[in-house]
């Protein structure tokens, strides 16, 4: 507010029709409340949790033996930070596709740091995984920003490009755990207060990420943008600006997915996360992100990721065939979409009701 | 009214734009003062909106002064614009169907709390504020997605008064308002102005720019013409010094020699949108479908035309039944239709104009199945030069064009099927007066062809003065058939208020 804007009166307008009704007469707590209930992550939840319940109690080893609570809980860590990063990607009305390629080469790099720079302190690593990669994503985002084509198109092309690299980069090199320090590889299986290192990581990026779009004007700016990109750009947001953010972002998870996937599995060749970028944007599918933009979060899109896994680990032990395994999966993002459209073509219909009956 | 001290909020002076080779701008300009609701007016390609966009920072002027409070300004952005106190409302609002009312309102400019984070509770409470102050009810959590454009624009103007606009632009926000909602915007209009604030109105209705604006700018062909004092002129001047030549009569109505009936439909119904619809259009004939907004006029032109379902009836066009909800089947029956929001429904706006033109029949310009650049060219030339359609070329992208032009190219483009009846929705709605005179005799002229035309308009002195019969729609039902010659304003509103009035 200008200076100003003290002189002049705060004139109402008389439109002489009934008296202004308080817009909205549930309590805060109440609001607060039906939203939680009736959200989609919640929704998820539940389902992730019947999965859960439905494998535990045909196979109670599945949550109740020595290493199966560190597994449910580590399995999907890596995939929970690109499904964030994708995420926020998708937010914007975009995709990034190029994410499994970036995390093959942050991936290797991580090795090869370890092979020659014998020594080198983690955090460098780890340091050198995430700028990688938000380079990475940089040049996704500048291309999708800049060049105007949309980023599927982009993304689909850097795929190949960064997949190329670390197949050039590495020919039919292996790094295997003995080339790497103990150390680095501890934190792939080490866990504190019974909850996975690898884990904690994924859910405090998920957290700062999650916080950052809910209560950040940039972050609230990507929702816009996704929204309407036209509208976006006659608010005057920086469109640009964040477009390349988000790719920046999800790059920069990317690679750091990539360090990880180094201390997880150890072994690192040039085909290392092949496909896993298609998990990540089912992921964000199933967890209720829009992948036309505009709404979502990141933490049904972590929720997703996590059912993902889940599912596919529950369903061998369920005695269930390759084919429907892989049919599940797929029956999940289309069921998914197909919720979201009806969800959607609900709630339009409702407020044009509610607008109609006032 | 005008404060008189100082400069001028708006001053834009001999301001110049042109996009590749099609000059937009001239000479254009306008001096806008404090506490003054300010009309421009044009007809449609005159460069009204051209000159807003300029303002709004959208586009950077080739040429000229452009001055704001007396400083020389250069907008690159829309942010710089708003920054400097410009709120620009557009005919179309834009909004973001996803996000609360409440963000649209404060989008890039929330207010911050502890760590620069977005202070949810203080923007609810400035935007409850806002909304009882512009007395409209709306809760500040909903989304955007579903509101009325009426209640849009009420967002649009929350956000121009929270930005604490020292100038407010409103493209043509009545066009799709009811008389209430205009009544509403007005008083809004009224008491910002009474602030001190600057308004800029662009509207075609007359009577609206005589009933709020202060002073009104011409513009013509991308040039200043004159300015003002709204009590100093008349509607009559203010049309010559928009056209800048004589306009004929408005509705230049032909007769035509009326023939066999080409579109009979026979006791149409869907539930909750229209029940029992019969009416006949014959060859030659224009049938003006009037009503009140909402009253299903558009819908069973829909249903006629096979893109929306029915549950009963039938339709059948020179004594063929027509198969329902199939609009192919419509076409290659002969009919044509041009909705009403012809962005949306009616033009493909990123394409050339030819290929909008050559778009419908596509199949019968193919040779072997493959459609070349020239076969299109050559099949929309002689229609777009019939219609008079302004454009550099056949190949500039009909996104570009003005919406006279616009509304011209998907007439184009539905002549080119040789159809035997014409559906058209508001064939005139957003055009300009010149425009519309053209749009006017070119339909009389297809009817005089033989064409049967089923016009809907929402304005009265339209449908009067064009059609040769007029079928009046209310809550669903046919109300009226009156002949041209029985059509007066008074009969028509009657109709068009018949059940209304008998159900209370």
């Amino acid at each position: 507010m200008s200076e100003t804007s003290t002189q002049r009166e705060p004139s109402s307008v008389d439109t002489g029709t009934a008296p202004i009704v308080h817009p909205s007469s549930r309590s805060p707590m109440n609001r607060v409340l039906t939203t939680v209930v009736r959200s989609r992550e919640i929704a998820i939840a539940l389902a992730l949790l019947l999965v859960i319940a439905a494998t535990t109690v045909t196979t109670p080893s599945f949550l109740f033996s020595s290493n199966s609570w560190r597994d449910l809980l580590l399995t999907p860590a890596i995939l929970i930070l690109l499904a964030v990063g994708e995420a926020v990607v998708v937010i914007t009305r975009n995709v990034d596709l190029s994410v499994g390629s970036t995390l093959a080469i942050t991936a290797y790099l991580t090795g090869r740091l370890f092979v020659d720079q014998p020594g080198i302190p983690i955090v460098v690593v780890f340091l050198a995984g995430i700028v990688v990669g938000g380079a990475l994503g940089l040049v996704n985002g500048l291309l999708v920003a800049l060049g105007r084509v949309p980023a599927l198109v982009i993304t689909l092309g850097t795929l190949y490009i960064y997949r190329g690299l670390v197949l050039t980069w590495a020919g039919s090199n292996r790094i295997n755990a003995s080339d790497m320090p103990d150390g680095f590889l501890g934190l792939g299986t080490k866990t504190i207060l019974s909850i996975p290192v690898l884990t904690i990581i994924a859910v405090v990026v998920l957290a700062v990420v999650g916080y950052f779009l809910y209560t950040s004007r940039s972050g609230r700016d990507m929702y816009a943008i996704g929204s309407d990109p036209e509208a976006a750009k006659l608010y005057g947001l920086k469109v640009r600006q964040r477009v390349v953010g988000a790719f920046v972002l999800s790059g920069a998870l990317a690679g750091l997915s990539g360090v990880l996937y180094a201390a997880r599995y150890g072994t690192i060749s040039s085909g290392a996360g092949v496909g896993i970028e298609l998990q990540a944007v089912g992921a964000v599918v199933i967890g209720g992100v829009a992948i036309f933009g505009g709404s979502g979060t990141v933490w049904g899109a972590a929720i997703g990721a996590v059912l993902l896994v889940t599912i596919n680990r529950a369903l061998p032990i369920l005695g269930i065939q390759d084919f429907w395994q892989q049919a599940v999966v797929g029956a999940l993002i289309l069921g998914a979409i197909v919720l979201d459209r009806v969800l959607s073509a609900r709630r339009s219909r409702k407020l044009i009701e509610a607008r109609d009956a006032s | 009214m005008a404060t008189g001290e100082g400069a001028p909020v708006l001053e834009l002076r001999e301001v110049a734009k042109s996009f590749g080779p099609v000059a937009a701008l001239t000479s254009a300009g306008i001096r806008v003062d404090a506490g003054s609701i300010h009309a421009l007016v044009g007809e449609n390609g005159a460069g009204k909106s051209t000159l807003i966009k300029i303002v709004a920072g959208v586009h950077r002027r080739d040429a000229g002064d452009f001055l704001l409070g007396g400083e020389p300004v250069d907008f690159g952005s829309t942010a710089e614009s708003k920054a400097a106190g410009v709120a620009v409302i557009y005919q179309e609002p834009t909004l973001f169907p996803d996000l609360s009312v409440t963000e649209n309102i404060f989008m890039g400019r929330q207010p911050l709390g502890s760590g620069r984070r977005v202070d949810r509770r203080a923007m609810y409470a400035e935007a409850e504020g806002l909304f009882s102050r512009l007395g409209v009810h709306l809760d500040p959590r909903r989304p955007a997605e579903g509101l009325s454009i009426a209640d849009q624009q009420i967002i649009e103007i929350a956000k121009a008064i929270s930005l604490d606009a020292r100038l407010l632009i409103m493209d043509e926000p009545t066009a799709a308002l009811s008389g209430v909602e205009v009544d509403r915007l007005f008083a809004v209009a009224r008491s910002l102005r009474d602030e001190g604030r600057a308004l800029v109105f662009i509207s075609h209705r007359f009577d609206e720019v005589f009933g709020l604006c202060d002073t009104v700018t011409v513009m013509r062909d991308g040039a200043y013409i004159s300015t003002q004092r709204i009590d100093e002129t008349s509607v009559d001047e203010m049309v010559a010094l928009m056209v800048g030549r004589e306009v004929g009569d408005l509705f230049p109505k032909t007769p035509a020699s009326i023939g066999a009936p080409v579109l009979v439909v026979e006791g149409l119904s869907s539930a909750g949108v229209f029940h029992d619809v019969s009416f006949e259009v014959r060859a030659g004939e224009i049938v003006g479908l009037a009503g009140l907004v909402g009253a299903g006029r558009s819908e069973i032109a829909r249903a006629v035309f096979g893109v929306d379902r029915y549950d009963s009836g039938s339709v059948r066009l020179k004594g063929d039944p027509v198969a329902p909800h199939s609009p192919r089947a419509a076409i290659r029956a002969g009919m044509a239709f041009i909705p009403e929001d012809r962005r949306k429904q009616g033009l493909v706006t990123d394409a050339s104009v030819a290929r909008n033109v050559a778009g419908v029949i596509r199949s019968s310009l193919s040779k072997a199945g493959f459609l070349t650049q020239k076969a299109e060219s050559s099949a929309a030339g002689p229609w777009a030069g019939r219609l008079e359609v302004k454009t550099g070329a056949l190949d500039m992208d009909a996104a570009t064009m003005s919406g006279g032009n616009q509304q011209k190219v998907v007439i184009a483009k539905w002549l080119a099927t040789k159809p035997s009846l014409l559906i058209i929705d508001e064939p005139t709605r957003g055009i300009d007066v010149g425009t519309k005179a053209e749009v006017h005799r070119l339909l009389s002229e297809l009817a005089g062809e033989g064409l049967a035309i089923l016009m809907i308009s929402s304005e009265l002195p339209e449908v009067l003065g064009m059609a040769d019969r007029v079928l009046v729609v209310c809550e669903g039902q046919l109300t009226a058939d009156i002949a041209r010659d029985e059509a007066t304003p008074e009969a028509v509103m009657r109709a068009a208020t018949r059940t209304l009035e008998a159900q209370r």
